[in-house]
């Protein structure tokens, strides 16, 4: 589903990335873990087309597709979808309006005919009563006014409706006191199916607890240093990052 | 005429008197109001009562001394807003007749409508009795040229002119001068008057620089309740001048929901003035949506004249092309425990132009009282510019007091973000603007009101331009 080769990106010529290689298959949950200024931000968002980021080499195909050249909106429509580390307060702009837009244009995409308004309310209440969302609080304006813990919350909601082949869940898990984590984690694992993948970008070994990944990836300083099992994040979690980088070095 | 004071200074240098004479020559327009007027007031009925021919006759003359106002020597008022435009063209008073054709479809299609509204029009400032449709609810609801011609009317006699100074203000000068139509509306005491009064204000554009001068003097009762939307509609692209007066005196207990929708022609020039009195516990709440004029002033001023009183003043502005938009909000706090809270929002786009700005006067025995202040910009264009100023003045030790502006471009990060969600970046952007305006929109309380400005403004393709 995805394959990235030898991918190099840099920000304000500074380089982030040092050439990553990668391939995720349908089905699949890789999680990507590393120190902080590791590059694993930078991963999920060169992926989902933040303009800030310069790719200077290599190649990202998404089911075949030269995935680079196409903008942000296009991608998301072919089925990519970046939940936010931070993500972003839109004053005005109502959660209900926000999804329809959304999700009325990764539908025509799909050639799937536009939701009425009685039906997408109807999975639109659903997702948010599975999530436990507040139902009040999801009538405002997306993430205005929202906590660190429903605003994750607010982007496991759009994951849900878009329904996307491709999630880049980046660091989805910081901030969360420990119900929240078991709610975000259940959701992510009911999305999960044979026929989608996860990038699972985390800091911490403590969401793969409840998400068991086919594969843990090591960034250090811009490159995979290891990759392995789920065994390999419990073992992270025991002797921390040093232990890569030493182990690198010998 | 110098004011006797500039006549004494020009005596003693006689270099001021060159200035003088330089400005009076940049508009030589003021000389053609005279003649305008005198025309005007040898055709009106002659039976007008001796007061309203004095007021006129003393207006006139304010105006030919006062002329149209300029931003020179430190004139705060007028610093971001040049008149010239309207002081070099020659607008004539041209009254409209009811003989003269006018659709009521074209009404109907600008101006927001419902049956249950009494609505009130007027072309070129001129009542229209076959356009308008009053309920008659325990609420007088005339327009002036019929109750003017009233000897008896004392109320008109003591309140007119009373609330709009003209000896300060070229424009409101020269629309009292003029001074002939309009509306009068009075709320008796404990009337609660539930439908919304709707002015029609049309401007005809029929024949080329018109100028019309609507009036309106609005009064309500003690524990009185008035709902009052005025509207300002071009029906052509022809150029003209709106020169509107309307003053507002809000009885004790009293409580008024104004609302404001400026929608001229691309072409016309438009002053509205509005001045607003409130008594002891009276609240005045105005939300004005400014979209049409090339060249607009909403002058806006409250005195909160008793303890108690209070007002919210908010407003919208969405300009394009060359555009050029002025609010003016003048809140005068004279007493102790009153409140005031401004609050607008201005879009932005091509190389147009828009001002914000007033003066919060917090007396000395404004105790307790509270205000503030605030104007938030969109730009969306690197043309368009904004001066915005709010500021305050207070002598009072014991107030609350905040203000704030700011202007910027649509933030990158919520752009990229719903991209990021498969919205393309046109609708991204419409979605953004609509969610900055909605604040302002969704507070109209009329349904009709709020459904006729949140159209006009997602139907304007306000983002077509980025």
């Amino acid at each position: 589903m995805l394959e990235i080769r030898n991918l190099q990106v840099s920000i304000s010529t500074t380089e982030i990335l040092k050439g990553i290689n990668l391939n995720v298959q349908k089905g699949e949950v890789h999680a990507v873990m590393g120190p902080n200024g590791s590059g694993k931000s930078t991963l999920a968002n060169v992926l989902a087309g933040r303009p800030e980021y310069e790719v200077t080499h290599g190649a990202a195909l998404f089911e075949g597709q030269d995935l680079l050249g196409m903008t942000p909106d296009e991608r998301a429509r072919r089925g990519i979808f970046l939940a936010f580390q931070y993500p972003v307060e839109l004053p005005g702009v109502r959660n209900r309006q926000f999804l329809k837009a959304a999700l009325d244009s990764v539908r025509e995409h799909r050639g799937e005919d536009e939701l009425s308004v009685r039906d997408f309310n109807k999975i639109f209440d659903e997702a948010v009563q599975s999530l436990e969302i507040d139902p009040e609080l999801i009538k405002r304006s997306v993430n205005e006014g929202f906590s660190g813990g429903e605003k994750k919350r607010s982007e496991m909601l759009q994951l849900s409706l878009l329904n996307p082949k491709l999630a880049l869940l980046d660091e989805t898990d910081s901030g969360l006191d420990i119900d929240a984590l078991k709610t975000i984690s259940k959701g992510i694992n009911r999305h999960r199916n044979k026929h989608n993948a996860i990038l699972l970008i985390t800091h911490y070994q403590r969401i793969l607890n409840y998400i068991t990944p086919n594969q843990v990836h090591v960034l250090i300083d811009g490159s995979i240093a290891m990759s392995g099992g789920e065994e390999l994040a419990k073992e992270l979690e025991a002797k921390g990052y040093d232990w890569v980088k030493e182990d690198i070095r010998s | 005429m110098p004011k006797p004071a500039e006549q004494k200074q020009i005596q003693q240098y006689p270099n001021l008197r060159e200035i003088y004479i330089a400005l009076i020559r940049n508009y030589p327009s003021y000389k053609k109001y005279q003649s305008d007027y005198e025309t005007f007031v040898s055709q009106i009925n002659r039976s007008d009562p001796k007061w309203l021919r004095d007021t006129r006759s003393r207006a006139a003359t304010r105006f030919q001394e006062l002329g149209f106002p300029t931003a020179n020597h430190g004139n705060e008022r007028w610093k971001y807003t040049s008149v010239a435009p309207i002081a070099h063209s020659i607008f004539k008073y041209k009254p409209s007749t009811d003989t003269d054709e006018i659709n009521l479809d074209d009404i109907r299609h600008s101006t927001p409508h419902d049956k249950e509204w009494t609505k009130l029009v007027f072309a070129d400032g001129c009542y229209r009795q076959d356009l308008s449709h009053i309920h008659q609810n325990g609420t007088t609801i005339v327009s002036l040229s019929s109750c003017l011609k009233d000897p008896e009317s004392r109320i008109l006699k003591t309140h007119l002119a009373r609330y709009a100074d003209f000896e300060g203000d070229g424009f409101t000068a020269l629309n009292t001068a003029f001074l002939t139509d309009g509306a009068f509306i009075y709320v008796p005491d404990g009337i609660e008057s539930t439908r919304p009064i709707h002015l029609v204000f049309l401007s005809t554009g029929q024949s080329q620089h018109t100028a019309s001068y609507p009036r309106a003097l609005i009064m309500t009762g003690r524990n009185s309740k008035l709902t009052i939307i005025e509207s300002y509609v071009g029906l052509t692209d022809n150029p003209g001048l709106t020169n509107t007066v309307v003053e507002i005196a809000a009885g004790e207990n009293s409580k008024i929901e104004h609302y404001r929708l400026l929608a001229e022609s691309a072409e016309s020039f438009h002053i509205g003035t509005t001045r607003v009195n409130l008594s002891r516990d009276s609240f005045f709440s105005s939300i004005s949506i400014s979209r049409g004029a090339k060249l607009a002033r909403n002058d806006l001023n409250v005195i909160l004249g008793a303890p108690g009183s209070g007002c919210t003043i908010k407003g919208l502005y969405i300009t394009s092309d060359s555009q050029h938009i002025d609010n003016h909000i003048d809140i005068d706090h004279a007493t102790p425990h009153t409140s005031s809270d401004q609050y607008f929002k201005g879009v932005l786009t091509d190389q147009s132009r828009a001002v914000f700005s007033g003066r919060v006067l917090m007396r000395k025995n404004a105790q307790k009282s509270n205000a503030s202040q605030k104007d938030l910009n969109l730009l969306l264009s690197d043309k368009a510019r904004v001066n915005t100023k709010p500021s305050m003045e207070i002598y009072a030790d014991d107030v609350q007091a905040v203000h704030g502006a700011t202007a910027g471009a649509v933030a990158e990060d919520a752009l990229m973000y719903m991209r990021s969600r498969g919205i393309d970046k046109h609708t991204a952007m419409s979605l953004l603007v609509n969610g900055f305006t909605s604040e302002i929109i969704d507070e109209i309380k009329p349904a009709y009101l709020r459904g006729f400005v949140g159209k006009m403004f997602s139907a304007k393709g306000n983002i077509n331009h980025i």
